[in-house]
């Protein structure tokens, strides 16, 4: 091909066109292209597996997949809201509704697949809808407020994920579904049963072995669905998801190749029978197979880019494996490979707990030495684990009943030595890591499971292979001979978590007795701030008693922050963001007297800068006296619960946000942490306190409150995960105190909520296990131990004015009344700040505190 | 060298350093394990007065005290920089008589 640029269009912006135009801009030669997109939705890319995650925020945005500026950076031209209505394949044109022609050399069909309707009379009556794009979802919310039931035709995977969200809705739901049993591709029978049981127990009602025949008018709801048996069903709307169709119009017409049920037929490279046009994604048939899930479109996108560029890897799609595990309303389910024994001779092994609702079944093939497919309900924990021994054919166990069934004696279950996998085994499919690769990153320096997932993008997505990689992880380490040296510093050879135990347990109560019993040395800048914290977080004593003083960081020895030329900042405590005309009005006099620089803090508070350090008693002095309390901006510790205002001024409130962040702020004030911690409070879904930013982030619901957390700003910005949904203001706390000495119990030091969750080997779902269903049988212990912090806050600056001999501490100098005269300001935009060097040299303007 | 007294050991709390100005010079005096030591105030990483308020600890065989800004170490017994030898602070002398805790500095001659 001469240099000229290849015009390339691409029709259908979804997830796997995305993953296309990355993998092409990831090539570094995106620019040899002259690229178009168009998409029928009225928005770019975005992540339509988690399409149900829409209703947390009912925004759009969360689920964007398009990193800003991605389009113009590239010089991709993208038309959303555009259909593509016709190839003509001899002009090597496209044109969309509107009667634009466009010409291409390259073509890509990423048109997806769309869902099956059946053609039951009554099926187009209004209030049916399906469930695929957010319009879809946006259309069933608003209906769903005009009705009380719901019904979801299609107990499949996607059907089950629809009723869910009815039953979020508030809908009384119930699944219909024609075959004998839900999730008919993915599981049999046994765990059909179990499966139904399961989600019974929430309240939904399934309905198996139904064919609808026609929907009419109800007579107490909307419609009324009439079944072949006879029976009835009357619901306000309902959604049909009982399976997808490729979406091949453009194929049809343009007379490319077709399989018999429909599909792009494809080849290895995703060419189809044009050799211009790829075809990738669900609307792709290779092989006679069509593949409704996104790791097997992500693959194609590669592959069909690979070969756009003149196949520099020789990439080929080769089928792939369609195994999956998900949690479908709170219960996991996971099928692997022939989950129904279909190969020739394969056997069965079959466990069943009906206590505990737990389903496990293995396939193997005739003489049971290799797994050929599993299905568990109820317990997905082992899915890593035999999805490795299915994909690479590895030698099974000489028992392997072994591997599903309970260990009783605590031994640990027959699992797989990671080291048995080969270089190429895929750990993470939604990503296509492979073993090889997470290798690679021990060796180039991955030392954490957080690291691991950062560079190498492994457990990510869907989180199933965690734990694999957490295997791989520790089994590279030790081969490398690298010991990872987790000792706090040279003086205490144990971690964080360690010490707090020791402190802890041990019921030690001074850095000397630590020091004495399990260090060595002086300790350092490192273990003594480091141990302050402990002692505060397990026995909150005055943190500048005399044993105490020594150990804390300069900002927390002074109780205040210290800036850049040696004086201090005060921030005052104003939970919630709310305060008094008077109470400002003290800040500002304050602030006038003592010359201090004042500015809003991004925590809705006031921070005055400048203060010296012997002016801090007097300041405080003041502030006490006005009512006013440490806001411990200095600490490693509660910082700040922002609020929006709420259901009491905001049209749009549904709860009272600023009363809830007061209580949680005086609550937890004082708390010391590993690091810091951010909390806030939305009064309803649009979110304006920017909850989901924070360690712990709450915002209202119609019913309650939902709770996120270990999100954060600053360097690394991360967005808080929805830990539980609608819970009242009672379990909201009761949540927050564990979760919160949990972190203050096992987290390093200096680790932020978000990068201690990461590295927690099961990350989120260990965490709420822990929390709310007290796995470790911890949760009353912590909220003993909460209530011990709770119980022994004092306000820190109060005790420190109150007491002479403290207040002697913040002398400039021992021997002398004079404060520093190297501390010099200018003004600027009517207020002081720092002198520059130039600008003491040249001495002019200065303003001197001493 | 001449002595002068600066204050009484129970004003720098254990562990932990207090600032004394002398003849306008700023310096920084530590009590750690029931000894004592001086150094310069000034941190020349941040050009603040403010090494009195650092934490003090040791490296290996050195007790040492950490700027509370940018957390470079400095060897309480010479003054030496532990991460960048070339800007290291001068060390004083210190005793004590009884209480009372007593700086030398070079006589005015030999300064
Ligand atoms: C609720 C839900 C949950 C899911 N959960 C999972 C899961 O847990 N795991 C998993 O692996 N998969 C899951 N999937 C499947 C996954 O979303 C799909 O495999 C994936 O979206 C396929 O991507 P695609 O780009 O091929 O097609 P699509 O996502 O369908 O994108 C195709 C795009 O092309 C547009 N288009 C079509 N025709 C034209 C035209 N003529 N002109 C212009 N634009 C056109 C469409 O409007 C659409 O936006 C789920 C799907 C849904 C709906
Ligand atoms: S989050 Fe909701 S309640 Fe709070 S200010 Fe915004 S719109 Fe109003
Ligand atoms: S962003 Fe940087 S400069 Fe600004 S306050 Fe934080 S640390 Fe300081």
């Amino acid at each position: 091909m001469t240099s000229a640029t290849t015009r390339l269009v691409l029709v259908g912006n979804g997830p796997v066109g995305h993953q296309f135009l990355e993998t092409l801009v990831a090539s570094g030669r995106a620019d040899q292209f002259d690229i178009t997109v168009f998409g029928e939705e009225p928005r770019a890319a975005y992540d339509r597996v988690h399409l149900t995650a829409w209703f947390e925020t009912r925004s759009a945005e969360p689920l964007n997949m398009v990193a800003e500026g991605f389009y113009d950076h590239n010089q991709i031209s993208v038309y959303s809201g555009r259909k593509i209505t016709a190839v003509n394949r001899d002009k090597k044109t496209v044109s969309t509704d509107c009667g634009i022609e466009v010409a291409y050399d390259v073509l890509v069909l990423g048109t997806g697949s769309f869902p099956f309707v059946p053609p039951v009379p009554g099926h187009d009556r209004s209030n049916t809808f399906v469930y695929r794009t957010i319009e879809d979802l946006e259309a069933i919310t608003t209906a769903s407020l005009g009705g009380s039931v719901g019904t979801v035709v299609g107990g499949g995977l996607l059907g089950l994920e629809a009723a869910k969200a009815l039953h979020d809705l508030g809908l009384k739901t119930h699944v219909v579904e024609f075959a004998p049993r839900l999730m008919a591709v993915q599981v049999d029978d046994g765990g059909g049963k179990l499966l139904r049981k399961k989600i019974e127990d929430l309240g939904v009602s399934v309905h198996t072995g139904k064919n609808t025949q026609q929907i009419i008018d109800g007579s107490e709801h909307t419609h009324k669905m009439c079944f072949a048996d006879g029976e009835e069903l009357e619901t306000d709307l309902i959604v049909f998801s009982a399976g997808i169709r490729p979406q091949d119009e453009l194929a049809r017409q343009s007379g490319l190749d077709i399989g018999e049920r429909g599909g792009i037929s494809v080849n290895n490279y995703c060419q189809t029978s044009d050799p211009a046009i790829y075809a990738i994604g669900e609307c792709a048939l290779w092989g006679g197979r069509i593949f409704g899930l996104i790791a097997p479109g992500n693959e194609m996108a590669r592959v069909a880019a690979d070969h756009v560029l003149g196949g520099v890897e020789d990439k080929q799609f080769l089928g792939a494996d369609m195994s999956t595990k998900l949690k479908l309303m709170g219960v996991d389910v996971a099928s692997i490979g022939d989950a129904h024994a279909n190969t020739p001779g394969a056997k069965c092994y079959t466990f069943i707990d009906e206590q505990t609702e737990v389903y496990k079944k293995l396939v193997v093939n005739e003489d049971a030495s290799k797994l050929l497919g599993a299905v568990l309900i109820g317990d997905a924990d082992d899915y890593g684990n035999l999805l490795q021994f299915a994909l690479n054919g590895i030698e099974l166990p000489e028992h392997p009943e072994a591997m599903i069934l309970p260990s009783l004696d605590g031994s640990a279950s027959v699992g797989l030595g990671v080291d048995a996998l080969p270089e190429s085994a895929q750990i993470c499919s939604c990503n296509n890591v492979s073993k090889g690769d997470l290798c690679n990153a021990v060796a180039g320096g991955a030392l954490t499971v957080g690291d691991l997932k950062s560079c190498t993008k492994a457990a990510t997505t869907c989180g199933g292979c965690t734990a694999l990689v957490g295997q791989v992880l520790n089994a590279e380490l030790a081969k490398l001979g690298m010991e990872v040296n987790t000792d706090l510093c040279e003086h205490f050879p144990y971690t964080r978590q360690e010490i707090y135990h020791l402190v802890r347990v041990g019921g030690i109560k001074s850095f000397d007795e630590l020091l004495a019993k399990h260090g060595k040395g002086h300790g350092c800048d490192i273990c003594k701030p480091t141990a302050a914290s402990i002692l505060a977080s397990c026995w909150n004593d005055y943190i500048l008693q005399p044993e105490h003083a020594g150990l804390q960081d300069t900002n927390d020895r002074m109780l205040a922050n210290m800036q850049k030329n040696g004086t201090y900042s005060i921030v005052p405590r104003v939970a919630g963001g709310e305060i008094t005309p008077d109470k400002l009005i003290v800040l500002g006099e304050v602030g006038k007297k003592y010359k201090l620089y004042t500015k809003i803090t991004g925590g809705q508070r006031i921070d005055l800068f400048g203060a010296t350090v012997d002016q801090l008693p007097l300041i405080w002095k003041e502030l006490v006296d006005a009512g006013f309390e440490s806001g411990h901006a200095y600490g490693k510790s509660l910082r700040t619960v922002k609020s929006c205002v709420g259901s009491t001024w905001c049209r749009y409130g549904v709860q009272d946000s600023v009363g809830a962040a007061i209580d949680i702020e005086n609550r937890y004030k004082g708390l010391r942490s590993p690091h810091k911690l951010k909390m806030a409070v939305s009064g309803c879904t649009r979110e304006c306190a920017e909850a989901q930013s924070k360690d712990v982030g709450i915002i209202a619901t119609e019913k309650g409150w939902n709770l996120y957390v270990c999100g954060n700003g600053g360097m690394k910005p991360r967005h808080a995960d929805l830990f539980a949904s609608d819970i009242d203001t009672e379990t909201l706390i009761k949540y927050i105190d564990r979760f919160l000495m949990f972190y203050v119990r096992t987290a390093d030091r200096l680790q932020r909520t978000s990068v201690w969750m990461d590295n927690l080997e099961g990350g989120l779902e260990y965490l709420q296990n822990v929390i709310i269903n007290d796995s470790l049988g911890i949760a009353a212990e912590l909220e003993a131990e909460m209530t011990h912090v709770i119980g022994t806050y004092q306000c820190e600056w109060k005790t420190t004015i109150e007491n002479e001999d403290k207040v002697k501490m913040f002398r400039s100098f021992v021997n002398s009344n004079k404060g520093d005269d190297n501390v010099v300001f200018v003004q600027e935009r009517g207020q002081i700040r720092p002198a520059t060097d130039a600008e003491r040299e040249l001495g002019e303007d200065l303003i001197a505190v001493a | 060298m001449s002595w002068t007294a600066v204050c009484s050991l129970a004003d720098i709390p254990p562990n932990a350093g207090v600032a004394a100005l002398l003849n306008g010079k700023q310096v920084a005096i530590f009590n750690v394990a029931g000894e004592v030591f001086a150094v310069d105030n000034h941190d020349p990483f941040s050009g603040a007065n403010v090494l009195s308020r650092g934490i003090v600890g040791s490296i290996d065989n050195d007790l040492v005290v950490a700027s509370p800004i940018y957390k470079q170490h400095f060897a309480l017994a010479t003054g030496r920089c532990i991460e960048d030898e070339s800007q290291s602070i001068n060390a004083y002398s210190v005793r004590l008589e009884g209480d009372t805790v007593m700086l030398g500095l070079a006589d005015q001659a030999a300064a």
